[in-house]
């Protein structure tokens, strides 16, 4: 029997599972997916928030400040990037003074450290591409940008190198109790375990159903979002929130950990768990409202759209509990924004949460806090380029020409831990296809490459998803 | 490692410049190619119609590339295969790899840009829906089916009727798969007559003109596309959707030049063609810094390629030999009035022999007009066109005797009635 299984490989998951691997204990991970990261938190805002938003007193509130500490410490151990670049709340008038008045009050009862205001001037000077028309802004310098998926690979990664598995593939059907804990029932096989902990996103719902009766609804709430190319990366310094107005929360503008630009999202409630469509009248929506931050947006510049599911909780507030009446299950629900922020306080929660039920748990003395060292060949210097290629001419050849991605680090990121399988897998771990030819150049040649080291055809290589076939047959002879 | 002349890129651009500048007294030329083999994209375009002006005669793709591999491989042109460009700068010092060499700094005392375009994705026109597999830019579905022997879907739609859209219609077709319609957002195709002609209309392929796909469904591989008629501000008209069940999408939307390395450089660059800036020796804002081919602005036949890319070649040699003549006295051209662009953007008198062959594009389809070359009031040149359309680039030479008259340090090119 498992001491514990994780529903759900996303950001949550895999920072308990890492957290738990730092205890002797046997612990596997399901995800119904082919990869780790691959819903929630593979389409969100990557935003690692200050803390000052939520209500004082809610769990958000509590663990969004807890975890933003701890991500400088996080991303060094394990490698993933983050930066924490600080964060505005934009003004465009009086009225709307008032309302970072008020998160600046917040940001004080939160803790949050150095929320300062900023006028006119400063802002101008800070973000020279600001709207003309902004008048002040609550500056929060530890708000940050993250890589999401980057930062679960590591997670999970890890936790495969302390002693976790994972079982990709496997998607939870049903859920029996039995004598000192459950038998959970997949589409692969049935596994018996002692702790179940629920980090199933925009399913969550659904999986507590399993073993208790109803007590939150999650609603798939979609946003929509544009990425911008590289020649728009130094547009703006800052993450920038709008005020909200009777229209919504308002889209942020923000550059990616990788010198992109994102900008969205919308918010809308959905009924499908995976209809991750962009739709026309919403992606323009985005494009209009991020005009009241940076006028100068370029959407010619844009290569990517994509849409992203919040779990959005009818209680809205994080669900962390052991659930009444289902000794031993313990639901991580509802982890809507500022969900990615909080993860890695929570998982610290949760891990308490599970040692009580389990009882006498001991600490795993193998424990490594790191993982293998990976190479970013292009952000490396010549010196290092040279080695590099010295010590693996793989490094010399270059796949990805918009995001000068080797070889080298291709084959790597199918040979660790929680290796690549899927062209997307391969994308998620080193970049390539992430640039403005959109894998137009690359893909087939990782497709050649991910057949070569997995020992498959190159037609049995997918995209994504375990039916998103991407060849159809041999041409005729 | 030190050359006279660095050419980045070995496609039809790089090659023709390479062998122009070796055959105007350069000696120590090195061509740098980023693919496996040379000849740039023509390797995989295995159908014909290349080289009725540079040869006379219709070759395919591999053809005509080989045509100038011989040449350069006669003249004894140094080249490095899979070899990665990471960086020029403006002292015209270049950082590349490759897995046999490994990192390189070479020193270059000119360079040619080569280094042709990509093509524009769906994220770059944001079509709405999911995001399922078997959506193909229509290259890299060439690629898969002339080069890795493989074929990409069984019923296609094709978006965008620009050449390469057309050509994989009639290559699906042959290959057994259903080109259920080429859509096209403007009122006219983007495309060569020819190619319609013989890749549409031979095979019964419907072209629906001022039509755009508005959705995509499918969960794990595309399952359906949405089609819809456009407006005359190119948005769809809700009610006219037709949906097509079908697993694979082309994009044929256009081509961006490929300007990392130039932009990086600090070169300065037009915004309509994408392209740099370049002058009547084809030089942009760097001295001693060349472009010529797709990199500079998009073709539409390979053999104008060549033709320009000769310029470059030779005005490299001029650079490294020292003849070409600094005067900044430079003269603009103006496209207006329906021209788009020209290439160049402008010119030295000084520097033109017989005289100076401008490239342009115009925004939309005329007929029965003239092009006009005019100095302030004066026109200098005009040319009746029967039939002018954004998917054939034009060219005039204007003829060294007319330069004399040119007073300002302007000229415009116009479209006139």
């Amino acid at each position: 029997m498992q001491d514990v299984l994780i529903v759900g490989a996303g950001v949550i998951g895999g920072s308990i599972a890492r957290e738990l691997s730092k205890y002797d204990l046997d612990v596997v991970v399901l995800d119904k997916e082919t990869d780790v990261a691959n819903g929630t938190t593979k389409a969100n805002s990557a935003i690692v928030h200050a803390g000052y938003d939520a209500t004082e007193g809610t769990l958000m509130a509590k663990y969004n400040a807890l975890g933003n500490a701890m991500f400088d410490e996080l991303s060094e151990e394990l490698d993933f990037p983050f930066k924490r670049i600080g964060s505005l709340v934009v003004a465009n008038s009086e009225e709307e003074r008032k309302h970072i008045d008020e998160l600046f009050q917040r940001g004080i009862e939160n803790n949050i450290p150095g929320v300062r205001i900023i006028e006119k001037d400063e802002l101008q000077r800070v973000e020279p591409k600001i709207n003309k028309d902004a008048v002040s802004a609550l500056f929060a310098p530890t708000g940050g940008v993250v890589g999401p998926w980057e930062m679960t690979i590591a997670l999970m990664e890890n936790a495969v190198d302390n002693g976790v598995k994972l079982d990709l593939n496997t998607e939870v059907l049903n859920i029996e109790k039995i004598d000192g804990g459950y038998r959970v029932i997949t589409n692969q096989r049935d596994y018996e375990t002692k702790c179940i902990i629920n980090a199933s996103g925009v399913y969550a719902d659904k999986i507590h159903g399993m073993v208790a009766k109803e007590t939150f609804k999650i609603i798939p709430r979609r946003g929509q979002y544009f990425v911008l190319d590289k020649t728009q990366g130094e547009l703006v310094n800052h993450v920038i929130f709008q005020c909200p107005t009777k229209l919504g929360k308002g889209v942020l503008v923000t550059p990616t950990v990788h010198g992109n630009i994102l900008v969205g999202p919308d918010a809308e409630d959905l009924s499908n768990r995976e209809n991750l469509a962009t739709t026309a009248e919403r992606l323009e929506f985005v494009k209009e409202h991020a005009g009241k931050s940076i006028q100068e947006l370029n959407f010619r510049e844009g290569i990517r759209n994509f849409a992203g599911l919040r779990a959005q909780p009818s209680t809205n507030d994080f669900i962390i509990e052991e659930v009444e009446g289902a000794k031993g299950f313990i639901d991580v629900a509802g982890i809507k924004s500022p969900g990615l922020s909080s993860a890695p306080a929570i998982a610290l929660d949760v891990v308490e949460i599970a040692k009580k039920i389990l009882g006498d748990v001991k600490s795993n003395k193998n424990f490594k806090s790191s993982r293998k060292k990976h190479y970013e060949f292009i952000t490396e210097t010549p010196e290092k380029k040279a080695e590099l290629i010295a010590m693996d001419r793989k490094y010399g050849n270059m796949i990805c020409r918009c995001e000068n991605i080797t070889e080298g680090e291709i084959v790597d990121s199918i040979h660790r831990n929680v290796g690549a399988t899927t062209v997307d897998g391969v994308k998620k771990r080193c970049r390539p296809g992430m640039g403005r030819c959109q894998g137009g150049f690359c893909g087939p040649r990782i497709q050649e490459i991910l057949a070569r080291e997995l020992g498959k055809s190159l037609e049995e290589i997918v995209l994504d998803k375990a039916d998103s076939y991407i060849l159809t047959g041999e041409t005729k002879k | 490692m030190k050359y006279e002349l660095v050419v980045l890129g070995g496609g039809p651009a790089g090659l023709a410049a390479g062998i122009e500048a070796k055959k105007n007294g350069i000696k120590n030329i090195l061509i740098i190619e980023r693919d496996n083999e040379l000849g740039g994209i023509l390797q995989q375009c295995i159908h014909n119609g290349f080289g009725l002006h540079e040869f006379k005669e219709e070759l395919t793709g591999p053809e005509y590339a080989q045509r100038f591999i011989d040449q350069m491989a006669e003249k004894g042109i140094e080249y490095k295969l899979d070899t990665m460009v990471l960086d020029v700068s403006k002292e015209k010092k270049i950082q590349a790899i490759n897995s046999i060499d490994g990192y390189m700094e070479i020193e270059a005392e000119a360079i040619v840009l080569a280094m042709g375009c990509r093509e524009r994705t769906r994220g770059a026109i944001a079509i709405p829906g999911d995001r399922p597999s078997g959506i193909f830019t229509a290259g890299t579905a060439q690629r898969f089916v002339n080069m890795e022997g493989y074929m990409v879907g069984k019923k296609v739609i094709i978006l965008g009727s620009g050449d390469i859209g057309l050509i994989m219609a009639r290559r699906m077709t042959l290959e057994g798969a259903k080109v259920e319609a080429v859509v096209e957002l403007m009122p006219y195709s983007g495309g060569l007559t020819r190619n319609i002609v013989q890749c549409l209309e031979d095979y019964d392929i419907p072209l629906l003109l001022s039509h755009t796909v508005t959705d995509v469904k499918g969960d794990g591989r595309l399952e359906r596309v949405t089609v819809a008629k456009v407006d005359e501000n190119r948005k769809p008209i809700p009610g006219t959707e037709v949906n097509y069940d079908v697993d694979t999408l082309l994009l044929s939307v256009g081509l961006i030049p490929e300007n990392d390395l130039s932009r990086n450089a600090g070169i300065i660059m037009d915004r309509r063609t994408s392209g740099p800036i370049v002058n009547e020796s084809m030089e942009t804002s760097i001295e001693g810094i060349f472009a010529c081919g797709n990199v500079v602005h998009v073709h539409d036949l390979v053999d104008f390629v060549s033709a320009e890319s000769r310029r470059a070649g030779i005005n490299a040699a001029k650079y490294i030999k020292n003849e070409i003549k600094r005067n900044e006295k430079f003269i603009e051209i103006d496209g207006t009035n329906g021209i788009s662009y020209t290439v160049p953007q402008k010119f030295r008198k000084e520097n033109i022999d017989k005289g100076l062959e401008v490239f342009m594009r115009v925004k939309e389809v005329f007929k029965d007009v003239k092009l006009e070359v005019r100095s302030g009031e004066e026109v200098l040149m005009s040319l009746k066109k029967p039939h002018l359309a954004p998917g054939e680039m034009e060219k005039i030479m204007i003829p060294k005797v007319f330069m004399e008259k040119i007073k300002t340090n302007k000229i415009e090119i116009t479209i006139a009635r």
